[in-house]
């Protein structure tokens, strides 16, 4: 093990390497673009034995993605907003093709008006493709779901794509401190991809072929909705077995910070959640009962770890870094939508924060915290609230 | 937490130095963020990075808006940029200047002064018209603040800068026998 000041980026191109990636397809797109800078490096200097394959898009890069998992190679690209949005039609592809692709996606918000910085809406708008996402708060957790990412994808029960996300600059610029694990332990945890079926000239099989309405096309996609409510489990599992090997884990689908005996509860995902884990404790010396609940994990969406949620918090308020014109962010909606059929009623209310890489400062957190403790006592004020408009924004 | 806020112009190696002084407090057993305020850079424009120092894990991830310390790099973004905006009551300010602090006029706190100019171009950083100054800057800095030594910010610099790494070593040595820091 090897303690490294690195960023988020870089942390994305070790965990790649050590995950031995062996097929890199990928296309430049700012803050992405450093990640598979490093890669092309350790390729070039032989460190990491892989097929680098400089392609014309991010739609081609994904293809390739999937081409060469389907000979059985373990695959990665990085990307981030146009970049992930150009590659929606492969995204489904992937997933359908039971591809276990890895993907680091560095959330960026979309244009226009053009902006490079920190937005969900570039992931969040790929919630139907049937990839695993995972919302990073450290550029250790980045190398570690990589490596844990692979395992759960490739697993013969799941077989599905992933990809972790990095805000933009809050994560993928950001120098912080990183273990970087020995590749022989990394070895050790993560065999081999051995798919079930693959391109073999030996072994020839028809891959993507047409299905009839009354053939069994409808039962290949619930089949991936089967596999995706494993990849649950699945998740919870390898990351138990990450800790035993490499001590340190993330916090499974909904990683809670002082939720025991909170009343008020904030779900969140990304780099904000950091800044409120400060908070939270300000506000815990104060006796204030809150807590956070991050959205590590959003698809699978963590339903069971909401309802239990529910059962102890009176105010639940979710931040959304991103918004979806005509409701509201789709963690709020998707949180709701949860608890609708379960029991408990906390209050549910949506902030949404941070749009376009507006900064979560403390004092916004802070702002966010004695709003949703003031709902305690007097209930929902007005369910969707954009935080920190400009004056003239309305 | 020591918070640190750097205001330079792109290509004076801002980013970079905000890099270097976290790798530094790193060697020193310290917890540390360092991150530029991103803008779609050009050489010439005004540039922030910032550094954040502590014993316990830094978690919050938002910018600085009360540095403890503050460091510029070119002396004429001191009329371009409030550079002393939150900084608080005892804080350094450090100016890359030919200048000795007291006969800086209009910024008020504790200030300290390096020509990291002529100490880059002697060390061949950069081109004359454009020296790189930010190995110089930081050794003016270890020596204003005692934040970090300068042995373990030479070491920083001699496994890290992207290049000329003993030039940039000696850059910093020399600035941080040769700045000058003023009262109050």
């Amino acid at each position: 093990m090897v303690k490294k000041v690195i960023t988020g980026n870089y942390a994305s191109s070790y965990g790649a390497k050590l995950a031995k990636a062996q097929v890199i397809a990928a296309y430049p797109i700012t803050p992405q673009t450093s990640v598979v800078e490093k890669i092309a490096e350790f390729v070039a200097s032989g460190e990491m034995e892989a097929q680098y394959i400089k392609v014309e898009s991010e739609h081609s890069a994904m293809a390739a993605c999937i081409t060469a998992s389907q000979t059985g190679a373990r695959t990665f690209t990085a990307t981030s907003a146009h970049g992930l949005t150009l590659m929606h039609e492969m995204l489904i592809w992937a997933s359908g093709a039971r591809t276990p692709v890895v993907m680091t996606n560095v959330n960026r918000a979309m244009a226009p008006p053009w902006s490079v910085w920190a937005d969900h809406l570039d992931s969040v708008a790929q919630r139907d493709t049937g990839w695993i996402q995972y919302y990073c708060e450290s550029n250790q957790e980045v190398l570690d779901t990589i490596i844990m990412a692979y395992k759960v994808g490739e697993s013969r029960d799941v077989l599905l794509p992933s990809f972790l996300t990095l805000d933009a600059f809050y994560l993928s610029h950001t120098y912080e401190t990183v273990d970087i694990p020995e590749q022989d332990e990394v070895d050790e945890f993560l065999p081999r991809f051995d798919p079930p079926y693959k391109f073999d000239v030996e072994d020839p099989h028809l891959f993507g072929s047409l299905s009839f309405p009354h053939q069994f096309y409808m039962e290949w996609r619930y089949q991936i909705s089967l596999s995706m409510a494993k990849a649950r489990e699945k998740i919870l599992e390898i990351e138990a077995e990450f800790k035993k090997t490499f001590g340190r884990s993330h916090g499974g689908l909904l990683d809670e910070y002082r939720c025991d005996d909170a009343e008020v509860v904030l779900i969140a995902a990304g780099t904000m959640a950091s800044t409120i884990r400060e908070v939270i404790d300000q506000y815990r010396d104060n006796g204030e009962k809150v807590g956070l609940a991050r959205l590590r994990v959003f698809r699978p969406f963590p339903v069971n770890e909401v309802r239990e949620l529910a059962k102890r918090a009176k105010v639940i308020g979710v931040l959304d870094r991103s918004y979806s014109f005509g409701y509201g962010g789709a963690f709020f909606a998707e949180t709701a939508g949860a608890l609708y059929n379960s029991p408990d009623e906390p209050v549910i209310k949506n902030y949404v924060v941070g749009i376009g890489g507006r900064d979560v400062t403390p004092s916004t957190v802070s702002g966010i915290l004695d709003n949703a403790l003031s709902l305690k006592e007097k209930g929902l004020d007005r369910e969707i609230e954009w935080i920190e408009l400009k004056e003239g924004g309305d | 937490m020591i918070e640190i806020r750097f205001h330079g112009r792109g290509g004076q190696g801002a980013v970079v130095a905000s890099n270097l002084l976290a790798m530094a407090a790193f060697r020193e057993g310290k917890d540390v963020q360092a991150f530029p305020y991103f803008g779609v850079e050009r050489r010439g424009a005004p540039v922030t990075a910032f550094t954040k120092i502590d014993d316990r894990p830094v978690r919050i991830k938002s910018m600085i808006y009360e540095p403890d310390h503050v460091i510029v790099m070119d002396s004429s973004l001191l009329k371009a940029v409030d550079v002393t905006q939150g900084l608080k009551n005892e804080g350094v300010i450090l100016i890359n200047t030919d200048k000795k602090p007291g006969d800086i006029q209009g910024v008020k706190g504790k200030i300290a002064t390096v020509d990291a100019t002529a100490i880059a171009v002697k060390h061949g950083l950069g081109s004359k018209e454009a020296p790189i100054v930010n190995t110089a800057i930081l050794g003016a800095f270890a020596k204003a603040t005692g934040i970090v030594k300068i042995e373990s910010l030479v070491e920083s610099i001699l496994d890290s800068a992207p290049a000329k790494k003993n030039e940039n070593a000696k850059a910093a040595k020399e600035a941080y026998e040769n700045v000058l820091i003023g009262g109050e």
